[in-house]
Formats: C-alpha cells, structure tokens, sequence
C-alpha cells in the first residue's frame, strides 16, 4: 500500500520516524499529513554548492517584501502570509520556481486578495513591461539596480 | 514581545509535540510531532503564525520555546554521536506535558 | 524574515564552488525573454509604486540597505568576541544590545548567537522555508534555500558537514538548530589556534560565512 507509506513515520508512542522516503511521492505526504515544503528528514541528494548571481529583480522582489512587511504599511503582506502563500502553491510549482520566483508570486497573489491590485493591471502591466524589454533589452527592467 | 519570564514548561521541562496534521500554515515540523524534548528555553512570546498567514492579528500572544530533541530520538537510523540533538522552536499550544 | 538578502553574499572565501554563474533555470535577463516572474516583480513595483503604496526612493534606499548587508557584520562580531571575554558574553545573552555597541543592525528579530566550544558544534538550517539572518550575513546562499540541504541536515548533519569538508569529532555534540519561527540564528565558531595577539581586523578575515552558519570552522 505505496500510499500509506508515509503514515508510518509518526507512532502513537513517538517511536522514531521511518526510514527517509522518497519527496516525489506526493499522495504518501498527502496521507501522512506533511506537506510539500515541510521536507527535514526527506530522502535527498548532495548538496550543490553553486551559487547564481542575484539580479536586479531579485533585490527589487527582496525590497518590496521588506516594504510591505513594514508595520507603517499595515503591514500589507506579512512574512506569515508570504510563507503560506508560497506553501499554497503545490509541489510541482514550489520546487520548480526559483527562492524569488516563489517570492513575487506570493506576494502579487496576496495583493491581488487584499484589493490592492487587480488581476487586469497586471496582466497588463506584465505584457508592457515584456514588450519594453523586447524592444530595448540591453536596458533591462527599470527601477532596478546593481 | 520578547519577555522570557512565564511560560507553562519551565526550562528542563519534558515536552510531547502534539499528533497533529492540520491543512494550512503551521511552523511545527513534521518530523517532530510525536516525539518528546526537552525544553532549553522559552524564548518570548508572539502572535500566532497559523493566524497571522491569513491576515489575522488580533489575538494574544503566545509562548514560544526552544525545545531539544536527541537525534536517535528522532530518527531509527541516526549515524552520528548518541548525544547529537535538534533544537526547534515550538508554540505552547502544540506542546503538552510529558513523563 | 523568510530569506536572506545582501548582494555581496558571493565570492567569500571558504564558500566553495561560487563563480557567479546562472544556474540553467535562472531567467536571465540579458541573453532572452524577460522571464516572467521577473517581470512580475518589475509590474508589481511599477504599480505599488503608481499607487503610492511605496515611492520609488523607499524602493531604492531598500535595496542598497539589504546590499549593504554582508558576513563581514557577522565577522566582525565574532572578532570582537573573541578578543573580549565581556563582549562575547553579552553577545550570547542579548546579541542585538551587543551588536548595538558596534552600531550593527541585528535587524527586526530576535537573533540568537551559538557559541560553539570543546563539546558543542551548532549547525543552522530553516527546514520549513529557509529563515537566515540576513541582517548579518546578507542574502542566504543557494544551497542554504536548496531541498537538499533543508531535507538533510536535521537526518545527517554529520554527512552534510562531510560535504563542507567539516568533520566533527565523534565526542563533540553536533546541535543542529531548525530556524522554525520568530528567532533567527547565528553560529560563534572556536578561534582558530595560533592566532595570540591578531587583530580584530585580522581575526574578521579569518571568518567566513559558512563558518557563521556552521558547516565549517575557522581555519588559520
């Protein structure tokens, strides 16, 4: 039974957890009530040490969090809501999304909640800012910096 | 928010994190729920994550611990030192007391 | 905070592969389409901004703030601890009032600082999402936020310390803290033998930041 797998890593009497499964079985997680992002003691492989060069739209994603964030804001997205929002995003999306990635999506979603922005504006507003950088990409986006 | 002076679990305190697997946010690892630590401090107290990821703040702080596990508590096949150990950080309401 | 930040968090000595290339998935602006999350994150700004949520200083002083945010902060507080017994006890107790004495901004939660010794080796990791201290150390490098690291150091932080090329003697406690919610952590490694008499600055250099997360130590 591959889908109650899972369900025998926690035991009545707090007996230690199984042996590590496999992260791509997602109905055992499912039955086991553990959820996608919540991996401590998952099956996994080395760790790559590369590093990749922040961009500028990644220290602007950072920024605006840390803005929203701000108390005298509301705060208007709170750390709390960013993390469940990226939570809420499913196994397929938050592992094949990059940190940031899974930043600005989260937090457009919980403006998009909060009445702060439309759907529409951005729909718009992402086709505009793509058809800038097609036009002149050597610029890259604006605001941005370093 | 961060006063450390009461707390149901005194430091030393045997704790069992709490057999529960409910939808939304929680920050209780999985890994943990079931098992018994040991308290190393509490470490203040602060609103509610499982309230605060949906925009509610309106509520009373809570008391958050430190809260040490040993590793071969934790985990069958645990390769390291017998005294390698955990430290998480767990919400009085998911704790309870523990022999 | 849920990540890290800091734009200088790469080329550090002692962290490893770091060449500043893009991994494969990474949009990238310069050589294509502008990703689309990427330009979500333009669209976003452009229309807070519009609307007056922000303005565009407020965008701007962020970002250089985070920048300016780097290891080297850590560095020099474990410098300072280690040459001043009083200051390396305070900043155990109460590491933001410490760090304050330096004008060190500890940012807006609490940090707790993890003095490694003799029989204690502290590791930090967020298993949940990856919480790092970015006031100190800067944004959080790729393998901190990596399935990998967060799946395994809580099981075998002895193997994943291997990988660093750290190895723990059996007889020291390896504690690995999960930074699961409203602290933030911080590892103080053992000085390195050898260096009676160094500098404050020469110690800070000896620092890296995996040493301040705690997958190496400090080596001469």
């Amino acid at each position: 039974m591959n889908r109650m797998t899972e369900s025998d890593n926690e035991h009545p009497s707090g007996a230690p957890n199984a042996a590590p499964h496999d992260p791509s079985d997602i109905r055992g997680a499912i039955e086991a009530g553990r959820r996608h992002h919540d991996m401590g003691g998952l099956n996994a492989g080395p760790i790559d040490r590369d590093q990749h060069g922040h961009e500028a739209w990644e220290h602007k994603t950072d920024a605006i969090l840390r803005l929203l964030a701000a108390k005298e804001r509301g705060p208007l997205v709170r750390v709390d809501e960013l993390r469940r929002g990226i939570e809420e995003m499913g196994p397929g999306v938050y592992d094949t999304l990059t940190y940031y990635e899974r930043w600005i999506g989260s937090i457009t979603n919980i403006l998009v909640e909060k009445g702060v922005l439309t759907v529409d504006e951005l729909g718009r507003r992402i086709e505009a800012v793509r058809a800038r950088h097609a036009s002149s990409p050597a610029d890259g986006p604006e605001e941005g910096t370093q | 928010m961060t006063d450390s002076s009461d707390g149901a679990f005194p430091p030393g305190a045997r704790v069992r994190v709490r057999r529960a697997h409910p939808p939304g946010h929680v920050r209780t690892p999985h890994y943990c729920r079931g098992h018994i630590g040991e308290v190393e401090r509490l470490c203040g107290h602060f609103r509610n994550p499982e309230e605060l990821a949906y925009g509610r703040a309106d509520h009373a702080p809570l008391a958050l611990y430190r809260v040490r596990f040993r590793q071969r508590d934790l985990w069958p096949d645990y390769a390291g030192a017998v005294d390698d150990s955990v430290e998480i950080e767990l919400y009085e309401h998911w704790l309870e007391p523990a022999r | 905070m849920t990540g890290d930040n800091g734009a200088t968090s790469e080329n550090l000595p002692g962290s490893g592969h770091e060449h500043g290339h893009r991994h494969p998935n990474q949009p990238d602006l310069e050589d294509g389409p502008l990703g689309y999350y990427p330009a979500m994150a333009d669209a976003v700004a452009e229309l807070l901004i519009e609307k007056g949520v922000f303005g565009a200083d407020d965008l701007r002083a962020t970002i250089d703030y985070m920048a300016s945010r780097t290891p080297a902060l850590g560095a020099r507080l474990v410098a300072r601890a280690w040459r001043d017994p009083d200051f390396k006890r305070a900043l155990v107790a109460d590491s933001r009032a410490a760090a304050e004495t330096l004008d060190i901004d500890t940012g807006p939660t609490p940090l707790l600082v993890m003095e490694n010794t003799a029989h204690v080796h502290n590791v930090i990791v967020c298993t949940l999402c990856s919480c790092y201290p970015v006031f100190l150390l800067g944004k959080s490098p790729d393998w901190y936020k990596s399935r990998n690291y967060r799946s395994r150091v809580v099981r075998e932080p002895r193997a994943v310390l291997a990988e660093f090329g750290t190895h723990i003697a059996p007889e020291r406690e390896v504690r690995v803290h999960d930074s699961t919610a409203d602290m933030r952590y911080m590892v103080l490694p053992m000085r390195p033998g050898g260096t009676d008499g160094w500098s404050e600055e020469a110690l800070a250099a000896l620092i890296t930041r995996d040493a301040l997360v705690g997958v190496c130590e400090v080596t001469r």
